[in-house]
């Protein structure tokens, strides 16, 4: 039996990076595809040929975030956590968990109807940023800059058959460089900082969109809020998002399910060994 | 290794270290293909999945 399993639905770079680092430090590693595996959820005992510890690697948010759950359920110890998947995979969440925290954050409001969603972004002040709950590489994010724009970006999405397309989740534009900045926290350790440029034509900075990363070297505030950030959700490897404003940093998005070639190309720093480190600790307890 | 593209027919090259998940994709045509596994130096491919809607970060 390997001594850990990385449970996976596509094999980026990201994961043959963890798999061939996590040999070379030693490490005996298993392979799951969980698209081939389906799971009997009420044998509750340790899944044959998936190691005690799991490293959730699916690219699919509800994937990972369901095997999660049914494997720690098992008994298995799964990197990142159900409850961390679910936190951070839920910006409604993660946002109410960061204020509770006193974590400075982006002002955000959500509207349970179109009506009330228009109201109060006018009641904020345009531009309004509008981001799906749950959502992913920036997609069917929206900058709306009047009420004109917001009736018939409301109208397209008050049409989509998913509910939670009609929780409107409202986040005040912040005023910022054309960057944000990207962390890597392993273990309650920052290990990487990046800045993430926007492109030419577009005001998003995700890598999957064309943004492009380049060299930071964070200062201990900013480290500090990363460090909270990742623990507040008590995620153990994870991308913490962070804005420069003119009041100081705010944090508004922390990612379970990390993608590090961008970080790790832009940081020099090997992040798929630094991840790796870590699992080693956990297997050798 | 090498495949053919179901759909051009061109040869797709997998390198010798493939790993079963890994995504190729048809140089000619760019349809991507998923590896399903390797033995005794033959290559069996599947279609990838196409890009869901809650995939990445």
């Amino acid at each position: 039996m390997a001594e850990v399993t990385i449970i996976f639905d596509r094999l980026r770079w990201e994961e043959k990076e963890l798999y061939e680092k996590g040999k070379e430090l030693g490490l005996d590693i298993g392979l799951e595809d969980i698209k081939d595996r389906p799971l009997e959820i009420t044998r509750l005992e340790m899944v044959d040929g998936i190691s005690e510890i799991v490293l959730q690697r699916a690219i699919s948010h509800y994937r990972g975030l369901y095997y999660s759950s049914i494997l720690e359920s098992m008994g298995h110890t799964v990197i990142n956590s159900f409850v961390a998947s679910l936190l951070c995979g839920n910006k409604l969440l993660t946002t109410l968990l960061l204020a509770k925290n006193g974590i400075p954050t982006p002002k955000t409001s959500v509207a349970f109807s179109m009506d009330s969603a228009i109201k109060e972004m006018e009641r904020m002040g345009f531009p309004v940023v509008l981001k799906p709950i749950v959502g992913s590489w920036g997609r069917m994010i929206a900058k709306i800059n009047d009420r004109e724009q917001a009736e018939s970006i409301l109208e397209t999405r008050e049409l989509l058959t998913d509910p939670q397309q009609q929780i409107y989740y409202l986040q005040e534009y912040v005023k910022r460089p054309p960057r944000d900045i990207r962390g890597i926290v392993i273990n309650g350790r920052v290990v990487a900082t990046i800045y993430r440029y926007q492109p030419d034509d577009d005001w998003r900075t995700n890598i999957a969109r064309g943004g492009k990363a380049g060299v930071l070297n964070a200062d201990s505030e900013l480290e500090d809020l990363m460090v909270k950030s990742a623990q507040v959700v008590g995620a153990k490897v994870v991308g913490v998002d962070a804005m420069e404003t003119d009041d100081g940093y705010v944090i508004h998005e922390i990612n379970n399910n990390l993608e590090f070639k961008g970080a790790t190309e832009a940081s020099q720093k090997d992040i798929a060994k630094e991840i790796m480190e870590y699992i080693k600790e956990l297997v050798r307890k | 290794m090498k495949a053919k593209c179901k759909e051009c027919g061109a040869d797709i090259e997998v390198p010798d270290d493939a790993l079963p998940g890994e995504i190729v994709s048809c140089p000619d045509c760019g349809l991507e293909y998923e590896v399903v596994s390797i033995t005794h130096g033959k290559v069996e491919l599947k279609l990838a999945e196409d890009v869901g809607e809650d995939w990445g970060e």
